[in-house]
This record gives C-alpha cells, sequence and structure tokens, in this order.
C-alpha cells in the first residue's frame, strides 16, 4: 500500500494552480490519465522541510464541486474519494487568486466543508498589489479558520512557508473524517466569500490596472484582429526561419552518423536495417523537433501571458458564425501542433455538442506532423520562385495548404452543427485572467515534456513502423541479374502495386500509395517511408534529404505530387488522434465517423487537384 | 416612468456605457439556458455586485468583456442584455 501522503493541488482556473504545481514539484512529474475518463492526471513529488515525501495531484481548474466539464467532474470525484484509480487525498491545497477573493473563496469555503486538513496558497500577491489591492493574510486566516500562506507561485515566493504549513497540515493524518458534505447552494456560498472579502481588504486603491490597460489595445475593434493576424503570421513565419539552424544541425549529426555506422559495419542485411531503415527513417522524423518545439513555445507563451483568452474572445463572432464559440479556437490553434493535445484541450468546452463538433475538425488543421511531409515535397517539385517581390511560389503555397485546412474545418464544422451535431448554440462564457509575463521555467518545462513525448514517438512507433517498413521493402530480394527492381519485387512492392489501383484515379503512382500506409502510424512517417523506399533501391546513396530531393524529381510528376499534398490536408493519417478521438468521445462510433468523412475528403479533394492540374498543363 | 436625474434607472449591461459602472439590479434567469445561468453564477454574478462594460469585439455583434467584481468575464451580447444594470450616480 502506498503510504506517502497524497495531497490535492485544488482552485479556481487562472488562479495560478500550474504555477504553483510546477513551483513545488520541478521536473518530478509524472503525467497519466485516469482510467475511464480522459481527463490528465498530473502528479509530482515533492519534500517537506523535514524530508518526508508528499505525492501531489494537480486537480484540473474547477469554479465549485458541482461540476459543469468532464474535467470539474474528476476533481469533484478525486475529492470525495469516488474517482476509480485515485485514493482518496489525506488533504487539500487550494490556491486563490489574490485579486479575486470575492470570486475564489466561494471555492474555498466549499472545500473546506469537505473536512479534509487544508492549506491555502493566497496566490498572486504581486498582481494584486500592483493593482493597489492590499491584503490582510491573517485576518483571511482568522475568517476561514485554517491555515492561509501568501504566495508567488510563478517567481517562486512563498514557497518555503507554505511548505511548513503543508508539513503541520500531514502530521498527523488520519483518514477519519466527518462524513463530507458538499455546500451546493452557490448564492450562499457567494455572499459569505464577498463578505470575508472585504473583511480581510485593507486597502484598495482605484489604481489604473495594466490589464485594462492592455486590454484596450488588444481588444481593440480594429487593433485587436491586426494584433491577433500579426501574432499567427509571426508564429508561423518563426516555426520556419527560426528552425532552420538547429534543423541543420540535426541534418549533419544524422548524415554523420550514418556514415560512421556504416564504414563501422560489416556490408549486409543488418547494415541496411541500421543505415537504411533506423536512422533514415527515425532521422528524417526527428529533424522536425525544432519546429515542434517552436510552435509548442509560442502557444505556451501565449496561454501563460493570458492572451490566449483575448484572442477567443475576438474570435467568437468568426466562430459563431459556423456554430461554434470562441472557446473553440484554443484546441483549434493547439491542433496547429498537435491534435492529439488539441483534442484533449476541448474538454473545457461545456456544451457537449459544441464540444464533438470541435474534436471532428481538430485533424483539419495542419499539424507540425505533416510539414515534414509538405516541406520535402514543396521543395523538391514546386519551383523556387519569387510570385511577388518577397513573396515565393513555395511559401505560397505551404500557406495555402494552411489556409485549406482551416477553410474546410469551417465548411466541415457549418454542415455537421446542421446535421450531426445538431443542437442549440453554445454559449461563450469566459474569465479573462489577468496579463502576466510568464516564467521561462514554466515555458521550458512545458517543452520539455512536449521534446519527450515526441522523442519517445520517434523512438518507438516511428521506429518499428520504419523498420516494418524496411523489411518489406527489402524481402524477398530479386534473383542475380534479375532486371526487376529490389522495390518492385519485395512484398511492399507487390502490396503497394496492388493498393495503386484504388489510387490511381486520384494520381498515385505506387511509391505513394506505399508511404500512405504506414503513415497511418504518424504522418510523419510518409517522408521515412520515401526516404527508405529510395534508400532501398540506391544502397550506394546516403539517405540525406538531398537524395530523396532528386527521387522525387525523377519519379514523381507534378499533378501526382500536388495530389499528394492535397491527401496529407484531408486524410486522417494518424493512429494516435484516432486513440484520443476513441478515448474523448467514449466510443467508436466518433472516431469511426470521422476516419470516414475524412478519407472521403481527402480522396474526392485529391482527385480534384490532380484532374484539374492535369486539365491545366501542369 | 419618469426618470429624474437622482434615481437612476436600471439598464441593460449590453446597453450600459463603456466605463460606466453600476450595481446589478436584477436578472433575467429565465432567459438563460440553465448552463449559462450556473456558470454565470459561478462568475460571481449577483444582485448588488458591482458590474462595468469594458470592450465590446468588433462590429457584428461579437461578445463582451465585461469587468464582474474585480474579475473580468466574456459574455455573449444576449447574456449582457439579460443583467438589468442601476448604474452608478456620476462623480464629479
Amino acid at each position: 500500500m502506498n503510504t506517502t501522503p497524497l495531497v490535492a493541488l485544488v482552485g479556481n482556473p487562472n488562479a495560478g494552480k500550474s504555477a504553483l504545481f510546477n513551483a513545488l514539484t520541478g521536473a518530478r512529474q509524472k503525467v497519466g490519465n485516469y482510467p475511464g475518463v480522459t481527463v490528465e492526471r498530473h502528479s509530482g513529488r515533492m519534500a517537506l522541510p523535514d524530508g518526508r515525501p508528499v505525492e501531489l495531484i494537480d486537480l484540473p481548474g474547477a469554479y465549485s464541486l458541482d461540476p459543469g466539464s468532464p474535467d470539474e467532474q474528476v476533481t469533484r470525484d478525486v475529492l470525495l474519494g469516488r474517482q476509480q484509480g485515485e485514493r482518496l487525498p489525506d488533504a487539500i491545497l487550494t490556491v486563490v487568486d489574490a485579486s479575486n477573493l470575492d470570486n475564489h473563496l466561494r471555492f474555498t469555503l466549499q472545500l473546506i466543508a469537505l473536512g479534509l486538513p487544508i492549506v491555502v496558497a493566497l496566490n498572486m500577491v504581486d498582481l494584486a498589489e500592483r493593482d493597489g489591492l492590499k491584503l490582510d493574510p491573517e485576518a483571511l486566516e482568522r475568517e476561514l479558520g485554517v491555515p492561509v500562506v501568501s504566495t508567488v507561485a510563478v517567481r517562486r515566493r512563498g514557497l518555503d512557508a507554505l511548505k511548513e504549513r503543508m508539513a503541520e497540515m500531514v502530521k498527523g493524518v488520519t483518514k477519519i473524517r466527518p462524513s463530507p458534505g458538499v455546500q451546493h447552494d452557490i448564492v450562499l456560498l457567494q455572499r459569505r466569500a464577498r463578505q470575508i472579502a472585504t473583511a480581510v481588504t485593507v486597502s484598495e486603491t482605484a489604481a489604473r490596472r495594466w490589464t485594462h490597460r492592455l486590454d484596450a489595445l488588444f481588444l481593440h475593434p480594429v487593433a485587436g484582429p491586426l494584433i491577433l493576424l500579426g501574432t499567427m503570421f509571426l508564429m508561423f513565419q518563426a516555426v520556419f526561419a527560426w528552425s532552420q539552424v538547429p534543423i541543420g544541425w540535426i541534418e549533419d549529426g544524422m548524415k554523420w552518423l550514418g556514415t560512421e555506422v556504416g564504414t563501422a559495419l560489416p556490408d549486409g542485411v543488418f547494415r541496411s536495417l541500421i543505415v537504411d531503415g533506423v536512422i533514415a527513417g527515425v532521422g528524417a522524423v526527428i529533424v522536425f523537433l525544432p519546429q515542434i518545439l517552436i510552435l509548442f513555445a509560442f502557444i505556451l507563451v501565449l496561454e501563460a501571458t493570458g492572451y490566449m483568452v483575448r484572442a477567443a474572445f475576438l474570435m467568437d463572432r468568426v466562430m459563431a458564425s459556423v456554430g461554434l464559440s470562441g472557446r473553440a479556437f484554443i484546441p483549434l490553434l493547439s491542433s496547429f501542433a498537435c491534435a492529439v493535445p488539441g483534442i484533449m484541450a476541448t474538454r473545457t468546452i461545456s456544451d457537449e455538442k459544441d464540444r464533438l463538433t470541435t474534436i471532428l475538425i481538430a485533424p483539419l488543421m495542419t499539424c507540425s506532423a505533416r510539414l515534414p511531409v509538405y516541406t520535402i515535397i514543396i521543395g523538391a517539385l514546386i519551383p523556387d520562385r519569387a510570385v511577388l517581390p518577397g513573396i515565393g511560389l513555395q511559401g505560397l503555397v505551404l500557406f495555402a495548404l494552411y489556409l485549406l485546412g482551416i477553410l474546410g474545418a469551417f465548411v466541415v464544422a457549418l454542415v455537421l452543427r446542421r446535421t450531426v451535431t445538431k443542437g442549440a448554440t453554445s454559449g461563450f462564457m469566459m474569465e479573462m485572467p489577468k496579463y502576466q509575463w510568464p516564467s521561462a521555467r514554466d515555458v521550458l518545462l512545458g517543452l520539455w515534456q512536449r521534446a519527450l513525448i515526441f522523442l519517445k514517438r520517434a523512438g518507438t512507433i516511428i521506429l518499428y513502423t520504419t523498420v516494418i517498413l524496411w523489411a518489406l521493402l527489402s524481402f524477398p530480394k530479386p534473383p542475380e541479374g534479375s532486371t526487376v527492381s529490389k522495390v518492385d519485387y519485395s512484398i511492399a512492392g507487390r502490396i503497394g502495386s496492388g493498393l495503386e489501383k484504388i489510387v490511381a484515379p486520384i494520381g498515385f503512382n505506387r511509391d505513394m500509395a506505399l508511404a500512405v500506409i504506414p503513415a497511418m502510424a504518424a504522418r510523419e512517417v510518409a517522408v521515412a517511408a520515401i526516404g527508405t523506399v529510395y534508400a532501398v533501391d540506391n544502397p550506394d546513396d546516403a539517405a540525406g534529404e538531398e537524395s530523396i530531393r532528386e527521387q522525387l524529381q525523377k519519379h514523381w510528376s507534378l499533378p501526382s505530387a500536388l495530389a499528394f499534398l492535397m491527401w496529407f490536408v484531408f486524410a486522417p493519417q494518424c493512429i494516435s488522434t484516432i486513440a484520443v478521438t476513441r478515448r474523448e468521445t467514449n466510443g467508436w462510433k466518433w472516431p469511426a465517423f470521422m476516419v470516414g468523412y475524412l478519407f472521403a475528403l481527402a480522396y474526392v479533394a485529391a482527385g480534384i487537384t490532380y484532374w484539374s492540374a492535369i486539365g491545366l498543363g501542369l | 416612468m419618469n426618470a429624474s436625474a437622482a434615481i437612476p434607472v436600471p439598464v441593460r449591461l449590453a446597453q450600459l456605457h463603456r466605463h460606466a459602472p453600476g450595481t446589478v439590479a436584477g436578472v433575467d434567469w429565465d432567459q438563460l439556458a440553465e448552463p449559462e445561468a450556473r456558470r454565470l453564477r459561478e462568475l460571481g454574478l449577483d444582485e448588488g455586485v458591482e458590474v462595468e462594460l469594458l470592450h465590446r469585439s468588433g462590429l457584428f455583434g461579437g461578445p463582451l468583456a465585461c469587468r464582474i467584481g474585480r474579475m473580468t468575464v466574456a459574455l455573449r451580447r444576449h447574456v449582457a442584455a439579460a443583467i438589468h444594470v442601476t448604474p452608478l450616480a456620476r462623480q464629479a
């Protein structure tokens, strides 16, 4: 039995809960899942001043113990000891925003009534002071009857005092407690919370708030949308421009590794496996780590500063026109990095139909895994010339692919909201947190976790699929003196020729058909697959990007390449996305629907593109 | 009704002038969907609470940013239209 005391970290959204969690546990965190539900379980270990370990779980932010979303339900169930796979916490650490006491204390009162030992972290006292609000923490402690500690989690202030109080709290923990009662009368709690807030406020000057000043700019009817557009532009520009140098390093490293290993190993099947299969395949994917990290860095910073909610505010009108709300903007923007966290982020959408629609269109946002496919094909087959000064044709095609995904998503949302996910238009009601300078530590921690997930994927799924593909491509070997190419003679070549019949009407050749199959595991594998196909055919060639480019120019026509790009705009080529959709929608019905409609769209769009390109004489 | 300068008449939050705070006089809860009403209560909206219209988004009837107590909240217009506000007397 696990005897480490379990402390639940609870609080309103925007109270700075995750920052406190990071500050207390550092990198000693584990991200898992609760069985049966889709909510991520964040836990971490921390040491108390006396050396005792404590397990801290970061529960989803909630406004009360009356859940309005799947996230909030987990928070309630854990605190009542009803959550499957989680023991009843021994104590509660609750976080309140110092400048929002009249609201956040309501939840605190509800938590205190549960009867578990509890400590209150009065967080973001610096921002409250900046806004001209002076509080008396001791008075708050008297009013609430539980320990209160002032903290600034992002600046790691007040943590030692907090740990001291936590140590006292878990000292004599016994699991017996008075029968927990949930106080449901929000209005009553709210009035009590306001009384307390007034009682502990020492002074309140009407200092012009920073947040209001910034909002006057960021929410301005004209300037606001322009700034949002500029931010998005900067973000995508950065993904390409800033990543070139680190990508170069990784490429050089992989090339060096391939040559070194190639010369060190004796010629044979094993060398072919390592060099053509593992290094060429995994290397082709790892080069995209810089782009993915830059994209995530932007998203993490936009969230931490509080700007993301402003973006949702500005986008609400547009989203409402296709039957969604501004809230859907955040998961959809995250989906540009990866649909998996994007789909998980839909949990904050309380309306079921609204949430389902957002999940179903999230895969249409151009995720970072498509980038490798797009860049390599555009680089190889779209001429590198300027359309207008400063605007290259290659960049324009890439932009068009992104835009097409967004337009596709809007049209699909519009259709879905009138058919399968029909329902009353959902609302849009969001707390707009104060602007805050993000802590570099929190952003780096988030990036570190993303990098690990990506590298783990490259090391497992992508590694296995490229090795299997390499095997299928390498065996059986054609007899000596045969004129048939190695790939044509292999199992994979034969599968590819069979598939070619299905995809020939949309302009795909055998190699494309071959690349599409392993890309089901993850889209970026398509690049690895193309790399492996041509590496197996030309074992003398170092399987760098240069050679893939030349091979593409030799084997692919422009209409076929455009059709292939179009296929990747729509096709649901990602098992992780399908799996997360199944988890989030509790069944196979919606993932099956999603896969079906996306493949149909991909096939039709690729076909139209191919035949239009042929018709235009490209 | 005869609105004298001394006794302000409640107006809807959606029609309030920007940066002219008032206190909530009443809410047409029955005009709101149940989850909307509950979330609005959770965000601290109640009779007597000070509110203020901060920003309107765009030209085409987008959401409003309002202050409820010390919190800034984004609301759609039909919600703001259900909230009746007594404007605070202007300070000289």
